[in-house]
């Protein structure tokens, strides 16, 4: 499975590149580029010396103790919190950066949901001293405030977007309506494994190193892989890491959306953002919004790669609603110490649910991704629970 | 050549061509105000050589912010696909009609479903900018089928390898993007424009329409020097949009086909 996709792109039925052809020949070109670099040991140690000396890898697999008594299977926890910018998005963004930078390209854009693909975006383009322009949602502007501020005290020009939903699915839809204009001097940095090929394949293969870390770290600490591996999905990209360094082995992979996004649940194949995949869509084929607590999770599509994954049943996608995340958001705060973002506490809710049926066996060992830290949602967070 | 072998649209756009015209092709929202229809019929006869229907998306990716607007609009007024087919197959043109719209609205309603569909109304041809030709095998093959063109792209981008290929699987005409963007107006023609009609030019016989960024008759009669015609879709729009109306929209077509004409 991990040979996947083709050189169209294509995991099995979905994935391709279905982009107006200004931007195709873009495409080919960051598709060989990609290929290129990803093949030049000197790319390879440049991006690792980046991600160990600038974004703090590798992130630490912390056993929560406490976390693992209350639910009776022991959680093991991949601190992507701990990355620089707070979360897994740096991992994929300084990929991305090297390549843009390796391409001739001067300015950088990208979509934003949450915002920390936003902030990562932005803090790649102030290090390499390339221009940024960061689309976001009007209403996410709104409702993450603090990391508007933030991508422009790094330098990066904020663009809210006032169409459609007014979310990430239409920061998306911008960000692409630029690229087809500036598409000769601009590298289009998508943050999640969604979009035309590469995109999916690429960013998939920037994050591979959460999975590849955990899986290491796991063996280390317990001396086998585990049980169980869990990650939040929005466009799937920290759960495509995951996936990806735990496909060979034993472990049963979950992949955890919002109820009220929950494109591998309830979406249809379909073929929108120059992907064939699984969309939240009425029967003319209009794409309908998400709604979820947590912005980054706040899309109606999911990457190619998960479409395919679920299809075969070798990972599971389920779903949960925005007051047990909250209430996962607060226990882990209370039993670890640790503030998660509100996207993976999506992941922990499910776990939380799981443990007390018994579907996941007590006694079970679990990797979770804990894809953020929590401090961008404190703020919407109190206003919630007060 | 005969006309049957070639298909409607690019039959009736040759012929038109011998005949010594510069074809246009006015593009008008599906679903656009309750006279939508009534604006197609006014534009037909105000001296299109095919009519350009927007089949309206949620996520129109091609596509400004006049557009967009319009494509809003119309599905907020409850706009489907099938509602639209249905008032076309009523329209009683002289003229072909080409629909335009997003590859998810023709894979919702399945490939073929929606290529036998199209031909039941009597659309002659359809333009999907995001199936470019690497991907349009499946469509194609069941729109050849049903008798519906399947209009390509170009683009500035485009590499010669790639143009020469987009221009033998076109269908009707090729649809040469005057410039790198989305659909819009212009305050002047962009060089892209010109540069790529020619390159299509020397790569097929078909006929060459450059599209957006062609917002005046002064625009569409200077491209027109160089390729065999124009779309113009959102300079036609935006007058919808501000309530022009069939006869308003009827004027401005009968302007642009004065500036070919002339």
């Amino acid at each position: 499975m991990s040979a996947l996709p083709d050189a169209r792109g294509r995991f099995g039925e979905f994935g391709g590149r279905f982009v107006p052809e200004s931007l195709v020949p873009a495409c080919i070109e960051l598709d060989a580029a990609f290929g290129e670099a990803w093949a030049d040991p000197s790319f390879r140690a440049e991006l690792d010396e980046l991600l160990t000396r600038y974004a703090g890898r590798p992130t630490p697999l912390t056993e929560c103790r406490r976390l693992s008594e209350r639910l009776g299977v022991r959680v093991l926890a991949k601190r992507e919190d701990l990355a620089h910018t707070g979360s897994h998005k740096i991992n994929n963004v300084l990929g991305q950066a090297l390549l843009a930078r390796r391409m001739g390209k001067e300015r950088l854009i990208a979509e934003t949901g949450a915002g920390q693909h936003g902030v990562a975006t932005a803090t790649a383009a102030a290090l390499f001293g390339l221009e940024c322009t960061i689309y976001m949602g009007e209403l996410d502007v709104a409702r993450q405030e603090l990391n508007a501020f933030r991508m422009r005290l790094l330098g990066a020009e904020v663009r809210p977007v006032a169409a459609g939903s007014r979310t990430l699915k239409d920061a998306i839809n911008e960000a692409l309506r630029d690229w087809v204009a500036s598409v000769e001097t601009t590298h289009y940095c998508i943050g999640s494994v969604v979009g035309p090929h590469p995109y999916p394949y690429m960013v998939r293969e920037f994050q591979r190193v959460v999975g590849e870390e955990a899986r290491q770290q796991c063996r280390a600490l317990t001396g086998s892989d585990p049980d169980l591996v869990v990650a939040c999905v929005g466009g799937g990209s920290n759960a495509a890491g995951t996936f990806a360094g735990f496909l060979e082995t034993g472990a049963a992979l979950v992949g955890v959306e919002a109820s009220g996004g929950a494109a591998m649940e309830h979406g249809l194949p379909g073929i929108v953002h120059g992907m064939r995949s699984r969309f939240l869509q009425d029967d003319a084929g209009q794409v309908l919004e998400a709604h979820s607590i947590s912005a980054g999770l706040d899309y109606p599509g999911v990457g190619p790669e998960h479409a395919y994954l679920g299809d075969h049943g070798r990972a599971r996608y389920v779903s949960v609603g925005d007051d047990e995340v909250l209430e996962a958001f607060e226990l882990l705060s209370r039993t670890e110490g640790i503030i998660p973002a509100l996207e993976p506490a999506h992941a922990l809710a499910w776990l939380v649910r799981a443990a007390a049926s018994g579907e996941v066996p007590s006694g079970a060992t679990v990797v979770l991704t804990l894809s953020g830290r929590g401090d961008k949602d404190v703020a919407q967070v109190m206003e919630r629970l007060s | 050549m005969s006309v049957v072998a070639t298909g409607r649209l690019e039959g009736a756009l040759r012929a038109r061509r011998r005949a010594g015209r510069r074809l246009l092709v006015p593009y008008v929202t599906g679903g656009l105000g309750r006279d939508w229809l009534e604006v197609v019929r006014a534009v037909a006869s105000a001296g299109a050589d095919a009519v350009e229907v927007g089949i309206p998306f949620s996520d129109p990716v091609m596509d400004g912010p006049v557009i967009q607007r319009a494509s809003e609009l119309a599905l907020a007024a409850g706009a489907t696909p099938r509602a639209i087919l249905a008032e076309l197959a009523g329209a009683g043109l002289e003229v072909p009609l080409v629909v335009m719209t997003y590859a998810n609205v023709v894979a919702r309603m399945g490939y073929r479903r929606c290529a036998e569909a199209l031909a039941e109304a009597g659309v002659a041809g359809a333009i999907l900018p995001d199936l470019p030709v690497d991907e349009i095998d499946e469509w194609a093959a069941v729109a050849d089928e049903a008798g519906v063109a399947t209009v390509l792209l170009a683009a500035p981008t485009t590499p010669d390898e790639r143009l020469a290929r987009i221009c033998a699987r076109s269908r009707g005409f090729v649809y040469a993007v005057g410039l790198l963007g989305v659909t819009g107006e212009r305050e002047a023609l962009a060089r892209s424009a010109a540069q790529l009609a020619l390159r299509c030019k020397a790569r097929t016989d078909l006929p060459v329409l450059v599209g957006v960024g062609i917002s005046t008759p002064g625009q569409a009669r200077e491209i027109s020097e160089v390729a065999d015609g124009a779309v113009v879709g959102s300079a036609l729009v935006r007058r919808l949009l501000e309530g022009a109306g069939p006869s308003g929209a009827a004027a401005f077509v009968a302007e642009l086909r004065a500036a070919l004409d002339a």
